[in-house]
């Protein structure tokens, strides 16, 4: 049993550090803020989500996979606000939206 | 959780920090430094709870891990209200 929970807990980890590290990707190769903006927010908040969760799983039932959890479901409320926020500022102004067959 | 799972998986997510440093250094616009810090943040979050793993302190560095995700989240919204009222040109 517990055998089975650590290896779910290490493919969770697994998954979660995949999509972060493709955010990261994603965050240095596109070429608008915007897409950089979509790349970024979104992988970020699934990656931190299941590497999070992947670690309560680990740790079992106690206190300490408690506050995993609570910071996994602020981290899931918190980073789409952010992302709203950051990109209402680059809206508000007027940032250049990519074109086709421009480069960076 | 074994030792080096643990290490490889810190090391992963210090590369990707990396690569996200990148784009704040090099960001076109002041926007995409505040994403690139953002992002920074959000990755420092883990590599906290799993620097607690490793050294077996988990309980105290979830509270650390905790108090870096408010702070990261305070500082890029008021980094973003801020310039979306000053504006994004010449800066």
């Amino acid at each position: 049993m517990t055998g089975a929970m650590t290896i779910l807990a290490q493919l969770l980890v697994c998954a979660g550090i995949f999509f972060l590290f493709m955010g990261a990707v994603g965050l240095v190769r596109f070429p608008d803020f915007y897409t950089r903006m979509h790349a970024a927010s979104k992988c970020d908040t699934l990656g931190s989500l299941l590497l999070l969760v992947g670690l309560a799983t680990y740790q079992g039932f106690d206190l300490a996979s408690a506050k995993l959890l609570a910071i996994a479901v602020f981290i899931f409320f918190t980073s789409p606000t952010a992302a709203h926020a950051i990109a209402r500022a680059a809206y508000t102004n007027r940032l250049p939206l990519w074109t086709r067959g421009e480069h960076e | 959780m074994p030792y080096t799972f643990l290490l490889v998986t810190s090391l992963t997510i210090l590369l990707a920090v990396l690569l996200s440093l990148y784009r704040v250094v090099a960001g076109p616009s002041i926007i995409d430094r505040i994403i690139g810090v953002n992002v920074v943040g959000t990755k420092t979050i883990a590599v906290i709870v799993l620097t607690g793993y490793l050294f077996d302190r988990v309980e105290f560095f979830i509270d650390i891990a905790f108090l870096y995700a408010l702070i990261n989240f305070i500082g890029t919204l008021a980094f973003s209200r801020y310039f979306e009222q000053k504006g994004v040109e010449n800066s």
